[in-house]
């Protein structure tokens, strides 16, 4: 099953020429500077904008091809607008209601009872608009969308208007859309935080091109894309919570490199979560290190060599399955012979656990 | 006081404002709405022809209006041909004149309201499964509200106060065609200044109580709107 979307646009200051082939599971965020023609292609995918020639396929159904246009109310579709779209003069409830309502029944899927609980909305059914904060007005737009129980929901920046204290209120509901429900989502972002937290396929775009298209854990590895060249550079792993370290407040977590140890959380052990580790924080050494305060070393083997800027290198390494980059001074990795294959150990001084 | 035959034109007054209202509001919602949304080009040039009644003398309009409508005109030869009457000089005469003389006035209060709506809002409709004919009377109308009430009472305010066009097509058939303005020309003609007067009071009041409640429910509306 894949989501297959073509078509050549002109646009002011440069033409979009797209050529995407997504899987029509789990989380895609579309990635790019503003203005590089994301949410272009939200917008064509969703038949809000007719570009001739396109091709607009996801899984079985077609929904433009050649001279055949669905118009965007036959599309089984969710779109959250960027900013509050809710109808000013319906109330909270009507405003949820106005489109499972225009769902036939035996296409319902999802409760709007449930979609009201996952976004915990269930206190402003009865407000208007107006009096809802930008935070819960999103909520409230999300759940919306997903009443219509859609094949694929499309998020244009669905946190751009919203407060920065409350998109790290949103953002679990955004990630619990996915792991509960199991709708694709494409996601427009031009944020790496918010991209590295939900997605799982990455599509780069630049001026209208698609630069690349991948796994979100690869791509944030690939030395020749920008994502791992600035100083903010990280990997993101995958990981479980294996147990609490009570006595000296440490989370230990699993991830395929072996196990790793973070500042002490509550998680319940089993919960998955994303870790991000900063190139910065990995430094490498070729033998194992005793004696050394890094709580964190794991062996690996170099993969790629990239210079970044006159002094330091970025390195690409494997921990088993699982890409890592680690930014070093240009002599380290002469002094250390760094080559493609060779083994080596890698400490890290500290991970972020994603909110 | 009022004799019988002004309290009959005030009622030909008021009936001739309250029909000429509502066809402009169901003529004029479409009309609005497609020229608050095309893109074409030529946009203009209805648009000018919506708003010639504004700038044109009365008598002119009500001159090709009676020439039209009259039996030897293109509409009132028609009528005439399909076994009806020619429109001038009555009623429905005067209800075409009237929707076409204050057309501007409730056409552009829509088409502005329509355009501040923005298109957001019907795509967002689009987006829940909504066709553009249950968007634009779920999304569009209600949200255009302020821009109806507008409407309406700039429309059956101005076809009140309408003279010229109804002298020239409806001529002063007393109770068919004979207005209120009209009457009132008649006594102050006569040198029935009274009669003149209560009639004239009576329009006064009429006109300044309905914009009265509507503006009052307009902002209320608004309130609730915020």
């Amino acid at each position: 099953m894949t989501i297959e979307v073509r078509f050549k646009a002109r646009r002011g200051e440069f033409d979009l020429d797209i050529d995407l082939q997504l899987p029509a599971r789990g989380f895609t965020s579309l990635f790019g500077p503003s203005g590089c023609g994301k949410t272009t292609i939200l917008r064509a995918i969703a038949g809000l904008d007719r570009h001739p020639g396109a091709v607009i396929r996801v899984g079985e159904m077609i929904w433009q091809q050649d001279r055949f246009f669905l118009p965007t109310h036959r599309r089984s579709l969710g779109y959250v607008f960027q900013e509050s779209s809710l109808f000013d003069h319906l109330n909270i409830r009507r405003n949820l209601e106005y489109g499972i309502k225009r769902v036939a029944r035996e296409n319902r899927h999802i409760a709007l009872d449930s979609a009201i609980e996952l976004l915990e909305i269930g206190e402003l059914l009865q407000r208007m608009p107006a009096t809802l904060s930008g935070g819960e007005r999103q909520r409230v737009a999300i759940a919306r969308a997903l009443a219509l129980s859609p094949q694929l929901l499309l998020m244009d920046e669905p946190l751009a208007a919203v407060d920065i204290d409350r998109k790290q209120e949103i953002i679990p509901y955004i990630e619990s859309l996915h792991r509960e429900l199991k709708i694709p989502v494409i996601h427009v972002s031009h944020l790496p935080e918010e991209v590295a937290r939900l997605a799982d396929h990455l599509v780069l775009l630049d001026s209208g091109r698609v630069k690349a298209a991948g796994d979100v854990h690869d791509m944030f590895t690939r030395l020749d894309l920008a994502l791992a060249q600035g100083t903010e550079a990280s990997a993101i792993i995958e990981a479980v919570v294996a147990a609490h370290d009570h006595a000296y407040q440490l989370t230990l977590m699993d991830f395929g490199g072996g196990q790793i140890a973070i500042a002490g959380t509550d998680l319940p052990v089993g919960t998955p979560a994303r870790l991000r580790l900063a190139a910065r924080d990995v430094s490498l050494t070729l033998e194992h290190q005793t004696g050394t305060s890094i709580l964190n070393i794991f062996p690996a083997v170099v993969d790629d060599i990239s210079p970044a800027g006159a002094a330091q290198v970025t390195v690409r390494l494997m921990t088993s399955q699982v890409p890592l980059i680690a930014s070093i001074t240009r002599k380290s990795a002469d002094d250390l012979k760094l080559a493609p294959g060779k083994q080596v150990f890698a400490q890290i001084k500290s991970i972020a656990l994603l909110p | 006081m009022l004799n019988e035959a002004d309290i009959t034109a005030l009622f030909i007054t008021l009936r001739l404002a309250f029909i000429s209202t509502l066809v402009l509001l169901v003529l004029g919602m479409p009309l609005a709405w497609w020229l608050a949304r095309t893109q074409w080009k030529l946009k203009f040039i209805p648009e000018a022809i919506v708003a010639l009644p504004l700038v044109l003398p009365p008598t002119v309009l009500g001159f090709y209006l009676l020439l039209a409508l009259g039996p030897n005109g293109p509409v009132g030869g028609l009528m005439e041909a399909a076994g009806g009457r020619p429109l001038a000089f009555t009623f429905t005469g005067l209800v075409i004149g009237s929707i076409i003389y204050s057309m501007p006035f409730v056409v552009q209060p829509l088409q502005d309201a329509f355009s501040a709506i923005g298109k957001r809002p019907m795509e967002v409709a689009a987006t829940l499964r909504a066709s553009p004919i249950d968007r634009f009377f779920t999304v569009a109308v209600p949200l255009a509200r302020p821009g109806f009430f507008t409407a309406a009472v700039l429309g059956f305010a101005h076809t009140i106060g309408e003279f010229g066009v109804v002298l020239m097509i409806g001529g002063n058939i007393p109770g068919q065609t004979r207005v209120a303005s009209i009457a009132i020309y008649d006594h102050v003609e006569g040198l029935e200044y009274a009669h003149a007067h209560w009639l004239s009071a009576t329009l006064l009041v009429l006109s300044f109580l309905l914009l009265i409640a509507v503006y009052g429910l307009n902002r209320r509306f608004r309130l609730v709107r915020q």
